[in-house]
């Protein structure tokens, strides 16, 4: 099963690597949110620096989703998807391996230039820590509940907006606990708390979300 | 041949398996047996059902009414339906390569060696979206000659291949029900094969099926 799943993998990697577009266009809409924010609201350092957290979430939130649509979609499309599911192994395994993909190319990139983000929004510096944390944790929930979205409109025309509705609610406790705990880290308040439900979030869409997700594909 | 699901030797048999589709019933009461050796051509008009009896076949297409039974979780099956399952930004030898990774391992000789079976030597690394559409099939194809299976599901595999290509498929099919493998396709084209089993959905499609009451001797 994992040479199943390092298949995949190593397919989907080879795969951003010839279009790599695919991985930059996330980013790209990350960096635009957040420096055209400033432009909208206000440049001032006080404001931005309470407001840093949150749009830095919310930024990471939609620039995921906005990827998401394609997860399952261009393997629908071109009859892989099929291939895959006629493996002799579980389905769940294949969503966790292009859960895996989805993550490194969309979340992670998000984590390792976000301390650059933290200067250009002024989040005080102890947060920065804290804000990569909470993205480590957070960004991989976002691409498992993600992909029961993702799964359940495929095939489905035009589904993108149908697997924003879909996913959304499912977001939000992501995004709440992942944003407080970075506001309360720029006041220098603990962050064990918020830090303990995040990954109890994670642990809980690493068991649920591939075996429902998966179920989703076979439909 | 009669119906025997107890047998040792079939692969795969059906049970009184129907299809319904969109609330028209395509096919019902649909049994046969696969035995090593055995190559089935599945005909019927369009939209008969021969797709979704091989998605069914597969494990691709929900059964609900009938069974589709397997002699053992071991066999393998390969499906190449109309959707080729090639990644386009891939050469042929990556798109082999992965998948033939689904389900065991490949050396790069041996993913050469299925090319160049299928008449494809010196595309090896050339993109799929390079490649003609004809070219393409010939690329799925080609996983045929590389991961041993027992059963080959083949929908329309001859779309789109030229006539030394159909001729050189028919003895890939010959040869591997020769060996013991049973083969399953659709196909629009006569199969000039001497053992070409039959197996005409149109006999068992409902609108027929007042003048086949005797459901019992339609087994092919």
């Amino acid at each position: 099963m994992i040479r199943f799943m390092w298949a995949i993998v190593r397919r989907d990697l080879l795969l951003v690597a010839r279009q790599p577009a695919e991985m930059i266009n996330p980013l790209v809409f990350f960096l635009l949110v957040i420096a055209l924010f400033p432009l909208g609201v206000s440049p001032e350092a006080a404001l931005l620096s309470q407001t840093a957290a949150g749009v830095i979430w919310v930024a990471a939130m939609l620039a995921t989703l906005l990827s998401l649509e394609l997860l399952f979609k261009l393997d629908h499309d071109d009859g892989s998807l099929e291939q895959l599911l006629l493996a002799p192994y579980p389905s769940w395994s294949l969503v966790l391996a292009k859960v895996f993909v989805h993550w490194l190319v969309s979340g992670l990139p998000l984590i390792l230039i976000s301390p650059l983000i933290a200067t250009m929004l002024f989040l005080p510096s102890q947060a920065v820590p804290t804000l990569m944390l909470s993205l480590l944790i957070g960004t991989p929930t976002l691409s498992l509940l993600g992909a029961i979205g993702a799964a359940l409109v495929t095939g489905v025309r035009g589904g993108g907006m149908l697997l924003t509705l879909l996913i959304l609610p499912l977001y939000v406790p992501v995004i709440i606990f992942g944003a407080s705990s970075v506001a309360a880290a720029a006041q220098g308040m603990a962050i064990d708390g918020y830090m303990a439900l995040l990954a109890a979030m994670f642990v809980f869409a690493l068991m649920i979300t591939p075996w429902a997700a998966g179920s989703a594909l076979k439909l | 041949m009669s119906f025997t699901p107890s047998s040792e030797s079939h692969l795969l048999c059906t049970s009184a398996l129907a299809c319904e589709r969109d609330s028209r019933v395509l096919y019902n009461d649909l049994n046969f047996v696969v035995k090593p050796g055995h190559l089935w051509h599945v005909k019927g008009r369009n939209g008969a059902g021969k797709t979704t009896l091989l998605r069914q076949l597969a494990g691709l297409h929900p059964v609900d009414t009938g069974e589709v039974l397997y002699s053992n979780n071991s066999i393998k099956i390969i499906y190449i339906g109309h959707k080729l399952g090639l990644k386009e930004q891939l050469t042929a030898d990556e798109n082999l390569s992965w998948l033939a990774g689904l389900d065991g391992s490949s050396t790069q000789r041996q993913r050469y060696a299925a090319l160049e079976h299928v008449g494809l030597r010196g595309y090896e690394e050339n993109p799929v979206a390079q490649l003609s559409a004809g070219q393409k099939r010939r690329v799925a194809l080609a996983r045929l000659h590389l991961c041993k299976a027992d059963v080959w599901l083949l929908d329309e595999p001859f779309t789109s291949l030229d006539q030394q290509g159909i001729v050189d498929e028919i003895d890939w099919l010959n040869q591997h029900t020769r060996a013991g493998g049973a083969v399953l396709m659709t196909s629009h084209q006569d199969i000039n094969l001497p053992h070409v089993k039959i197996l005409d959905l149109g006999q068992y499609s409902p609108l027929l099926g007042e003048c086949l009451l005797d459901k019992g001797s339609a087994i092919i």
